[in-house]
């Protein structure tokens, strides 16, 4: 790491960003540090709004929001100058949200939305989630109620989706086949005719014949709504490069988590992007000085063997991290926050405030 | 009772959990203790990862790739020709979209023709990534519920039928002592067993810190030592307070694994896992 570097503060970045992406692979408390971050955010003054797109539903747990989160924001109760909003992404409704509001009229959103490759699209077509929740930081980042977006995206490999996802529909769109599909029916070219054609006659002899009718019929339903998804997808491309956002990595000190992040990290600066601040959860605390002689009496040894142990294990975990900040593996300036292994479980405000406190120490 | 005897009943043991549970872990340390007793182990990837080649480097690693397997699938259905101008121009997006689940199925269907072929005694699987195991092994049956007739469908049915025969097939969930992630298995499990009727093995718990508590109190107060007993001993607590959650929400015979602190996982270590679940 550049040791000249201006280094900027997790808290400034919260202070001065307008979207923040936490990113990382699974089981390293990204849906628990976006969490934190919303709640110091709240406390800044800010009106923060937490997504998660998780399929796992971890984020109410962190939150303690009994019901579970919905699609649309809830307020949490929290005692803060700002506030704290949280949302559970749930990509089909809002893929249909989007139907009806760009369709021109209600026939062609209700066409659309009773389409069988429609419900597949919405439903389970991997990469509709990443390209929803994109669509729906669009929708947030213009919501009047906020300043700020936090974005908790899948683990890693499919957070890289997150960020081509508004890339991947474009050439979705430019693609010759949808081209053609999406011709508008004129001089009796039919579904029937479209199904003629010769790659079309493959993928239905393999599919299915009424599953490739459904399609078609989707796309010649879609047409003229491709424009709207189109300039959104534009949009949301110039706001994650913009420097209204920011890319919070997120690791826990494994040799495989490490690995992951540094993967992202260089993805993301593939993609002219860059990490701003990098967060370590889960770190084996250190607790401080080992007495350098081992005790004679055998529960007394044993205790100085558990923190023998532990400081190894912290030890073998700062390693781990050095690999992942050292050798300019990251840009200069970027920030890196240890938060400690809990003692218990963090499903509770009082442990969130706990890793808070660690992502935010108060100011000496 | 030997919680490992399902290794020699079944002939497919497929390794599901979320992400960060340790799946390629136990899919290494179970493959490696199946070896141990006799068996011949093939294991099969998805993700395109190496890293189940070097945990296990005596062993043969298929990977198998969905858009791959689904090439190939539309190649030995005479439609080779195609087939490369589809993977080519990314049309299989399209196939895949109108038929959700068939990549699934074709990589099922490579895995049905890995057991009939009689060359192994149980193919590992190490399943797909985080919170997709349920769709991948519930694509047979929508796919089924949709779709008549067709060589696809022909495919969902036999694979069905692996999956709903536990001397053909089963499941190893994989869980860590967290309230988290045990909740998301005790649920993955009831989808399994209801949606798929798939039989579940036993459920592994990966990383489990075992130990007797330590005498906090013998250490001096406000001292390191006893700042990591205490430590020490509440996370030890934790652990088997979940592990205790999980018997009683999910009554499965559990297989522990240690925990192996933030050290690069490699094949010795693998091999000292094994060790954990002995032999017979």
């Amino acid at each position: 790491m550049t040791a000249t570097a201006p280094m900027t503060e997790l808290r400034e970045h919260l202070r001065d960003a307008a979207v923040i992406v936490c990113c990382g692979s699974g089981g390293v408390g990204k849906t628990t540090t976006a969490a934190a971050l919303g709640l110091e955010a709240a406390h800044m003054g800010r009106r923060a709004v937490v997504v998660t797109i998780d399929p796992a539903k971890r984020l109410a747990d962190a939150l303690g929001v009994p019901g579970g989160l919905t699609n649309d924001p809830v307020r949490l109760p929290i005692d803060a100058p700002g506030e704290l909003w949280a949302l559970m992404l749930d990509t089909a409704s809002t893929f249909d949200g989007l139907v009806r509001a760009n369709a021109e009229n209600a026939e062609q959103a209700e066409r659309i939305l009773a389409n069988r490759f429609y419900r597949n699209v919405a439903g389970s077509l991997s990469g509709t989630q990443e390209y929803m929740a994109a669509e729906r930081l669009h929708a947030l980042h213009r919501d009047e109620r906020f300043d700020v977006v936090i974005v908790d995206t899948p683990p890693t490999r499919n957070a890289l989706d997150f960020l081509d996802a508004p890339n991947t529909l474009a050439r979705f769109i430019d693609h010759p086949l949808f081209k053609m599909l999406m011709l508008p029916t004129r001089r009796g070219l039919k579904v029937l005719n479209l199904a003629a054609q010769p790659v079309l006659k493959t993928i239905g002899r393999v599919v299915g014949g009424d599953v490739l009718a459904d399609a078609i019929a989707f796309f010649q339903a879609f047409s003229g709504m491709e424009t709207g998804f189109r300039e959104r997808a534009d949009e949301v491309i110039t706001l994650l490069a913009s420097d209204v956002t920011r890319f919070v990595l997120v690791a826990s000190p494994r040799a495989d988590t490490i690995e992951e992040a540094q993967y992202f990290a260089g993805r993301l600066e593939r993609g002219g992007l860059t990490v701003h601040a990098v967060v370590v959860n889960r770190c084996t605390p250190t607790f401080g000085e080992l007495p350098a002689k081992r005790p004679r009496a055998v529960v007394q040894a044993a205790l100085w063997d558990n923190l023998r142990d532990l400081q190894a294990t912290a030890a073998t975990e700062r390693s781990h991290v050095d690999a992942l900040l050292g050798h300019g593996a990251m840009p200069p300036g970027v920030h890196t926050s240890f938060v400690p292994t809990l003692p218990g479980d963090v499903h509770t405000m009082a442990a969130l405030e706990t890793i808070r406190f660690h992502l935010f120490p108060p100011t000496r | 009772m030997d919680p490992l005897q399902f290794v020699t009943t079944t002939r497919v043991a497929i390794v599901a959990g979320k992400g960060g549970v340790g799946k390629t872990t136990v899919t290494a340390v179970l493959a490696r203790a199946a070896i141990r007793r006799g068996l011949r182990v093939l294991v099969v990837e998805l993700d395109g990862k190496p890293t189940l080649d070097q945990l296990l480097p005596d062993v043969q690693v298929q990977h198998i790739s969905a858009t791959v397997a689904l090439g190939e699938y539309l190649d030995s259905h005479g439609l080779s020709r195609v087939a490369k101008r589809l993977t080519n121009s990314g049309i299989i997006d399209v196939v895949a979209t109108a038929s959700p689940g068939i990549d699934d199925i074709v990589v099922l269907g490579k895995i049905k023709q890995l057991e009939r072929s009689g060359e192994w005694d149980l193919v590992v699987v190490d399943g797909p990534a985080a919170g997709h195991a349920i769709t991948f092994l519930l694509a047979a049956k929508s796919l089924l519920s949709t779709v008549r007739g067709g060589p696809i469908a022909g495919q969902a049915t036999e694979v069905a039928a692996m999956l709903a025969d536990p001397t053909r097939a089963q499941v190893v969930l994989v869980t860590l002592p967290e309230a988290t992630p045990v909740n998301e298995a005790v649920e993955t499990a009831a989808a399994l067993t209801e949606r798929i009727g798939v039989q579940l093995a036993p459920v592994v718990v990966n990383a489990v810190d075992a130990g007797p508590d330590l005498q906090a109190d013998a250490a001096p107060e406000g001292s390191a030592m006893r700042a990591a007993a205490e430590f020490r001993n509440a996370r030890r607590a934790l652990h088997t307070a979940e592990r205790a959650h999980l018997a009683e929400a999910l009554p499965l015979p559990q297989l522990v694994l240690p925990l192996v602190p933030g050290s690069m996982l490699d094949s010795a270590a693998v091999d000292r896992l094994a060790d954990e679940w002995g032999a017979p």
